[in-house]
């Protein structure tokens, strides 16, 4: 909403300039989003009449006027096309400032000399027509300045109302509540009626009473087609933000921004028989009047006639029964609609309406008649013609009316927290036009009907709180009972998960959670896949189901900006649309480039499989030695048939691990190798609290076995086969070697372990272990096909 | 006696002279040792005259304990000066640069929300989170949004098609954590959010941290308190901070909150939006269950990235999103 202050002050009596003003409307709630000067800056222009006009006697275009500034004729050279003798026009005097820094001087223009500058709107920052000069009333004072003249002294506010305060959505409203704020006069300017002339009638039938409870019409006839509108009122609508149309369109545009009720005037010859207010039918089409087709249906209140529809009911009115500037017969409308019947409906069209915008909002459900009479009165006085009676069409029983709400005092301090007396209770809520009836500790307030956002007794304390001040509210120290979080032990932190996480190098990176479905495609992630119906573009259209597509997008992008050696992680959720929808937080990291930055002293080699195994491993270090954690060369489309894992724990898949498939790093555009991982957050969160156990006081002793495997044999076979043989006091395996190259036996490798026993009870001999050996040796020779190295 | 005597002064002698322990080692093998000098003028005392025995034993135990005294002594000197040559080749040059991993960092974002968690938890909030995936009931309507209300327009919201949607705030989290609990309710909710909008100053998927607050005699005045305390906490410095009245459908009355900023251009600090806030609305309290008479409650939510910006002067939103190392980096 915009509105000028000049306006503003014809309402309540205030002397403010516009920036005190704004700061009080935002303090109270109206958020000023714009606070601006009228017109364009410029000093010494007058008002001035073009007495005579020749032609330049050295250009086609430009025009010699002799121009009376109501003291003397000037002699001004003009280009305007529509510069002719008696117009009256701004002129800008000799020295006059338009703008910060364009001085007027006395000047040749090929040859002929000018004293001044004849000026269009646009040059005054009046509007944006610079089709010729600006033309002024024939009875405007030549001589007077123009800022006097047309009143520039003014600025215009613009303020962002939130949607409940669709009472200030009129010059009226934010009278009032500038009233109460400001503790001014609310001086309403008085809306006398009109007397009927005639007795001009047209019937309405209201055949959807809860959409439209009450439509209020008027005939006027007779009005000049050739009227116009005075200029005091094309300013008020311009500074407003509305362009002048014609007195009648102008008079009802006036009333909105003046009184907030929409109104619209239909050109009574182009009705037929009848107002008829109803729900739409399937199949009923309507061409409005931004000459737009309307397909309507149920769900559209329309205002028709008995042929059809004429107009959507508070959004827009149709073309052909609208007003041209021939017509001299007019039926207004003034209705009031139910918000809910309008909401969205206007949206459904592609539109925004200065009506829908108030009816979805809500206008006053009294203020129909009011509306009418100072929309015919000013018609009148614009255009002549008569007006028949007020038409008021009702079902009083769907007219929502304000009830009276009780308002405890003490619930009001308690809720803002401070200490209002009662008497200043009562003041704010009087100053809004609230009627206070003050009974013992619960008073009963009534609010004005177009305060119908005022329902419950929060409403009104917010309304208190507002004019009583925020600023005035205190600040109270925090305090509460303090209760301990009990979950901590058996958790790990994700803190701590990052932490580690950075120290292997990987940055934290955050993606969008939805990405290209063809990026899940490629990944073989599609399943349980959950669309959006409405997504900001075919390159954000799906839920994650993995944050590999994210990494390998922010990787990639990295990688072509220059950045050898990339890790990334991130935390967040994948969705999964199973039967239901599975949220499942995951961490999941990438990486590409050599296994340590460039440094001296260490060869650099790329990053392998283990070595982000390593991380992995280390990640699930931090839940304790107490699970199982298993690694299978699986079947992962998406990753490297060789080189990859899936990762289970106690059974369970909670993740993947190793290098990402050559196809799908070409689909992202990387052309290095790169490991990655994705692993479900909360099993690697879970966790026992550690509990202590006794410690063995004598030594320990170790053997290594260096063997002879085929090459297929998995270090996991081993392993099994050590822990089975190696009896009770095994206490942990190291493997120290791995090493297949030229001289071994094709197709073999070798694999160095060492077993380190211990036992709690006492100190171990060479015959408590040395069968175990033997037994080991044994399994991997049957078993497994080793063969013992020297 | 001479012979000890001179025996004596040669010893000491030789071992002031010994450039190295093996050569001080060797001498006391000569001098002390089994078959040592000094050890044989020993065993010649026992065909010695017992006067002569006397002073004789005295005299070369006298020689001995010289002797071993010596050896210690130089010992020691030998010890040091081969402990100070071994420093001095193990000398590094300590402005080489070390050798490892380079540690990378948290994102911003993170940084900002883990921040303000631990503000909100030492001032006792716990923790809760919800779905991102929500309904309408838990994003709208049971935050007193009605149907089609012109308030769910200033929500730009993805939906599915089936009656969800992505939360466009993480206001739902309090309604869930209040059905299931009873109160008093002391929570904050961090997480990702979502709205159909992306500019210059919007992208569609953001972080927002809510706060909620439900018991007996809870009032607006500690609110205003609870938050001027978490600002000026978050941003390590004394901040002016306002209320204005504004408009959330789940609270009344509601404010949007503004502290004063400089901008460090120089120019006057001006006044800046951060969150919003309010009492929770009882028609809220209501729909979960809580008795709007008994216990009254504040709500307050404010979007991660604008604390972010704030507090390490990132000037363009959609950087946090890029997740260009070189940006990502400034911020370890």
């Amino acid at each position: 909403m915009q509105f000028n202050v000049e306006w503003l002050k014809k309402w309540v009596a205030i002397d403010l300039d516009a920036d005190a003003l704004a700061a009080k409307l935002t303090a109270a709630g109206l958020e000023v989003d714009d606070v601006r000067p009228v017109a364009g800056e410029f000093s010494d222009v007058v008002v001035s009449r073009i007495e005579r006009c020749e032609k330049h006697p050295n250009a086609d275009k430009l025009k010699v006027c002799t121009v009376f500034d109501g003291s003397e004729e000037l002699q001004i050279v003009c280009g305007a096309p529509n510069a002719r003798p008696g117009i009256v026009v701004p002129l800008a005097q000799l020295g006059a400032m338009i703008g910060p820094e364009f001085k007027i001087k006395r000047a040749k223009l090929r040859g002929v000399e000018s004293s001044g500058m004849l000026c269009s709107a646009r040059e005054l920052g009046l509007s944006d027509d610079h089709s010729g000069l600006m033309e002024l009333p024939g009875d405007a004072p030549i001589g007077q300045p123009l800022t006097e003249y047309l009143g520039l002294d003014d600025a215009v506010i613009e303020v962002d109302l939130t949607p409940n305060r669709a009472d200030c959505l009129s010059v009226r409203g934010i009278a009032r509540d500038v009233a109460a704020s400001c503790e001014a006069e609310f001086t309403p300017v008085e809306i006398p009626a009109v007397a009927p002339a005639n007795d001009a009638r047209f019937a309405i039938t209201l055949e959807a009473p809860e959409d439209c409870p009450r439509y209020v019409g008027r005939v006027v006839r007779g009005i000049d087609p050739t009227a116009q509108t005075p200029l005091w009122m094309v300013e008020s609508l311009r500074r407003c933000g509305l362009r002048s149309i014609s007195p009648t369109v102008d008079v009802t545009n006036y009333v909105l921004l003046e009184l907030g009720q929409p109104m619209h005037a239909f050109d009574l010859d182009k009705l037929d028989g009848e107002v008829i207010v109803r729900r739409a039918r399937s199949g009923e089409k309507l061409v409005l009047l931004d000459e737009t087709e309307a397909e309507l249906d149920e769900e559209i209140l329309a205002i028709c006639d008995r042929s059809g529809p004429v107009a959507i009911a508070g959004i827009m009115g149709g073309l052909d029964s609208g007003v041209t500037p021939q017509t001299r017969d007019i039926l207004f409308e003034s209705a009031f609609f139910n918000p809910a019947t309008i909401m969205g409906k206007a949206r459904r069209f592609g539109m925004h309406t200065d009506a829908s915008h108030r009816f979805e909002r809500g206008v006053d459900p009294a203020g129909q008649e009011q509306a009418v009479e100072r929309a015919t009165r000013l018609l009148i006085e614009i255009a002549g013609g008569e007006a028949g009676p007020v038409l008021v069409a009702e079902s009083r029983e769907h007219v929502p009316s304000n009830q009276p709400v009780i308002l405890r005092p003490g619930r009001v301090n308690a809720v803002i927290g401070c200490d209002i007396p009662e008497d200043s209770i009562a003041s704010i809520l009087e100053r809004l036009g609230m009627e206070v009836s003050r009974e013992g500790d619960a008073w009963s307030v009534l609010a004005p009907s177009s305060r119908f956002d005022i329902a419950i007794e929060e409403d009104l304390i917010e309304e208190i709180a507002r004019i009583f001040g925020y600023d005035a509210i205190p600040e109270a120290p925090v305090s509460g009972e303090l209760a301990p979080e009990t979950t901590r032990g058996h958790r790990v932190s994700l803190d701590r998960v990052r932490s580690m996480l950075c120290a292997f190098g990987y940055q934290e990176a955050i993606n969008y959670s939805f990405v290209d479905h063809r990026q899940l495609e490629i990944i073989g992630h599609d399943r349980f896949v959950l669309p959006l119906a409405n997504p900001l573009s075919s390159d954000l259209d799906v839920m994650r189901t993995s944050l590999l597509p994210g990494l390998l997008t922010s990787l990639a992008r990295n990688v072509r900006r220059q950045q050898g050696r990339v890790r990334l992680f991130e935390t967040g959720v994948a969705f999964l649309q199973r039967d239901e929808m599975h949220e499942i937080e995951r961490v999941a990291a990438v990486a590409t480039g050599d296994n340590l930055p460039e440094q001296w002293g260490v060869t650099s080699r790329e990053i392998d499989f283990y070595d982000v195994k390593g991380h992995v491993e280390a990640l699930f270090a931090l839940k304790g030695r107490s699970q199982a954690l298993a690694f299978e060369a699986g079947d992962l489309p998406w990753m490297h048939p060789g080189a990859s894992a899936a990762m289970h724990l106690d059974g369970r898949s909670i993740g993947w691990l190793g290098a990402v498939h050559p196809e799908v790093l070409k689909a992202f555009d990387v052309k290095k190798s790169v490991f990655a991982f994705e692993i479900d957050l909360d099993p690697l969160l879970t966790r026992e609290v550690p509990y202590a156990k006794e410690l063995s006081r004598f030594p320990s002793i170790r053997r290594d076995i260096a063997v002879m495997l085929p090459a297929d044999v998995s270090f996991n076979d081993v392993e099994s086969c050590v822990a089975e043989e190696a009896g009770e006091y095994l206490e942990n395996i190291v493997v120290f070697d791995v090493y297949a190259g030229n001289n071994l036996k094709d197709g073999y490798k070798s694999l160095a372990i060492g077993l380190i026993f211990n036992n709690v009870s006492s100190t171990l001999r060479d015959e408590d272990v040395d069968p175990a050996i033997e037994g080991v040796v044994r399994a991997l020779e049957s078993r497994l096909g080793a063969q013992l190295r020297g | 006696m001479n012979t000890i005597d001179e025996l004596r002064s040669r010893a000491l002698n030789e071992i002031d002279a010994s450039g190295s322990l093996p050569d001080l080692d060797a001498l006391r093998v000569r001098y002390l040792g089994k078959k040592g000098e000094i050890t044989a003028q020993l065993k010649t005392l026992g065909q010695m005259e017992p006067e002569q025995r006397k002073a004789f034993g005295q005299a070369v135990n006298a020689a001995r304990d010289a002797i071993n005294q010596s050896i210690g002594a130089r010992r020691k000197q030998l010890e040091a000066a081969a402990l100070e040559q071994k420093l001095l080749s193990e000398k590094v040059d300590v402005t080489l640069p070390g050798r490892g991993e380079q540690p990378a960092g948290l994102h911003p974002v993170t940084m900002a929300m883990e921040r303000a968690i631990g503000i909100f938890t030492k001032l006792g909030f716990d923790v809760a989170t919800g779905p991102e995936v929500e309904d309408d009931h838990y994003n709208f309507e049971s935050l007193n949004f009605p149907p089609h209300h012109p308030a769910r327009a200033m929500h730009d919201t993805f939906y599915f098609g089936d009656g969800r949607l992505l939360r466009t705030h993480t206001s739902p989290v309090q309604i869930r954590v209040m059905e299931k609990g009873a109160p008093p309710f002391r929570i904050i909710a961090p997480g990702k959010v979502f709205r159909s909008d992306s500019d210059q100053t919007h992208t569609p998927m953001f972080h927002q941290i809510e706060g909620l607050l439900v018991g007996r005699n809870v009032s607006m005045a500690d609110l205003k308190g609870v938050l001027h305390t978490f600002v000026n906490a978050f941003f390590e410095r004394s901040l002016a901070m306002r209320f204005r009245p504004s408009y959330f459908p789940f609270t009344e009355p509601s404010a949007e909150v503004d502290i004063g900023w400089e901008k460090g251009d120089g120019s006057e600090p001006g006044w800046l939006e951060i969150l919003g806030c309010g009492m929770v609305h009882p028609n809220v309290l209501r729909g979960c269950g809580v008795d709007s008479e008994e216990f009254t409650g504040y709500a307050f939510g404010m979007g991660v990235e604008r604390m972010a910006m704030l507090r390490y002067g990132v000037t363009d939103l959609r950087q946090f999103f890029e997740n260009d190392l070189e940006f990502l980096r400034q911020f370890h």
